[in-house]
């Protein structure tokens, strides 16, 4: 376990600022205590100062995870963000998708969101923005990316992807040995 | 006079008595001697009832006295030999076997050729005999190394390859190559030795090349900077001259537990450099903002101008228009589609 370095700091933040815009400031800088990023494993996980000190007790190659984690850097460099950072994302989410309640299922199976289940989508959702999908009963499902902006959204055919899947939080059972 | 030569007789026999007391000792069972480790192993059982009653510290010494005593016996029963003033035995062999002092040699760790040979399943073959018959001297020669059989550095005649330069000394060739591949060999000797001793072994640094690529060039150059007295401490730069890279610079990490403040710090900074990378007028927004307004007044001209034909038309922007529209919360706005 290490911090970031600046390269891998700067390289995070441009993911995440993708979901929550200039919302990371809160999760940098909280209120309720000290909290910080640490990689293990190619994972960034999220976590308090306090369980990172209990975590140091843990030999390198045994600690499984710790805290939260946020996604993974893949051998070129990249970060992907995991399921299990929504839990994060989605009260700080800038662009939102709601889905009608017959499309929730599939998405949760890992499927992209058509324009016939999407219910609702906040204005000026730009292309390729990251968004958070909800259930129309406002719970977080996932993210994923809009396909298409909220302009061109009302004039598609109703068979057409508006929403990409990235990530669903059916990955819990579907991915429940890789997912840490 | 005779009762005093009496008394100095009775003495010494009493003497001679005490003499030889001390050196019999009278066990139940024999002691079993390895005289040539100095060993004596008493089979015989201690007396509990003696080693209890009397003070244990004499009772152990006087036993192990009295063992070291059939021991000397033992060792006196020998042959000896006097060198230089004093009186020597030759000890027989041991015949207790002792564990060894040290722990075994580990095997040697294999070298890369034997790991390359085990994942490929290649095989050592077995004991062909170093000797070959060799035809042409009709006498027997060795597979390799000096006077070896099929010697192609001592051929007298070498066909010349149509592809080769014909000036080129095909000879010399050989011995060149010859001479290259043992050295390889030696490196490569050394390189394991040093790999089996875990040490660090340094590159191979410049070598010589025909026709130097870029790399070769740029390698050499950094090596040329750094050969100074001051490990190139002073040398001065070009001026668009990169800085060399891979010279032995290590990444350097944080504190897993450092300042967390600074480390926040720095965070927010990294966060003001990507916002400010942001612009700060989303031109989709305004351009969507436009358009729509566009839509609306369109709309309107239509709807005021062609009554209720336009109808179908306008419901599309309509509905764009309505529910969440008026809502007007900066981030939470939404539209039903």
């Amino acid at each position: 376990m290490r911090p970031l370095t600046d390269e891998e700091t700067k390289t995070m933040f441009e993911k995440l600022s993708k979901y929550i815009g200039e919302n990371i400031k809160l999760l940098v800088d909280r209120p309720d205590g000290v909290y910080c990023f640490r990689l293990h494993n190619d994972r960034v996980y999220y976590m308090s100062e306090k369980i990172l000190k209990l975590a140091t007790n843990v030999a390198r190659d045994k600690l499984v995870s710790v805290g939260t984690c946020f996604g993974k850097f893949t051998k070129t460099g990249k970060f992907r963000l995991h399921i299990t950072a929504l839990d994060f994302l989605a009260p700080y989410a800038k662009f939102k998708v709601w889905v009608k309640p017959g499309t929730e299922q599939s998405f949760l199976y890992g499927n992209h969101v058509l324009k016939s289940g999407l219910g609702r989508i906040t204005e000026n959702t730009s292309q390729y923005q990251g968004v958070v999908v909800y259930s129309m009963a406002d719970v977080p499902l996932g993210f994923g990316v809009a396909a298409k902006t909220t302009q061109e959204c009302r004039r598609m055919d109703p068979m057409s992807i508006v929403v990409f899947h990235q990530a669903d939080v059916g990955e819990f059972i579907r991915n429940e040995d890789t997912l840490t | 006079m005779a009762s005093s030569v009496e008394d100095v007789l009775a003495k010494a026999e009493q003497d001679e008595a005490e003499k030889l007391k001390s050196i019999t000792v009278v066990k139940g069972l024999d002691l079993e001697f390895d005289i040539g480790n100095l060993l004596a192993h008493d089979k015989n059982q201690v007396d509990v009832r003696e080693f209890r009653g009397q003070k244990k510290e004499e009772f152990l010494r006087a036993l192990a006295r009295d063992n070291t005593q059939l021991l000397v016996n033992e060792i006196w029963k020998l042959p000896t030999e006097r060198v230089d003033e004093a009186i020597v035995v030759k000890l027989p062999t041991p015949s207790t076997r002792l564990p060894r002092e040290k722990p075994a040699p580990k095997p040697r760790p294999p070298t890369k050729w034997e790991e390359f040979a085990k994942l490929k399943g290649i095989q050592k073959k077995k004991n062909r005999g170093n000797l070959v018959w060799d035809e042409v001297a009709k006498e027997w020669k060795r597979r390799f190394g000096y006077k070896r059989v099929k010697d192609n550095t001592k051929e007298w005649l070498i066909e010349v390859p149509v592809t080769a330069d014909p000036m080129e000394d095909q000879f010399q060739k050989r011995n060149v190559a010859k001479k290259e591949r043992v050295a390889k060999n030696e490196l490569n000797r050394l390189r394991n030795i040093a790999r089996s001793q875990k040490i660090k072994v340094p590159g191979v640094g410049l070598t010589p090349t025909s026709e130097p690529s870029k790399t070769d060039l740029v390698r050499a150059c950094d090596v040329a900077k750094v050969s100074t007295a001051s490990h190139g401490k002073f040398q001065d730069r070009l001026p668009k001259e990169k800085p060399q890279r891979n010279m032995g610079k290590k990444r350097k990490f944080q504190p897993l537990i450092g300042d967390f403040s600074s480390e926040r710090q720095k965070q927010l900074d990294i966060l003001k450099v990507i916002d400010g990378k942001r612009p700060r007028i989303d031109v989709n927004k305004a351009v969507n903002k436009q358009m729509r307004e566009d839509d609306r007044e369109e709309a309107a001209a239509r709807f005021k101008g062609k009554g209720k034909r336009g109808r179908s038309d306008s419901k599309g922007g309509r509905g764009g228009r309505g529910g969440k529209g008026r809502g007007g919360k900066p981030g939470g706005e939404a539209e039903h589609i």
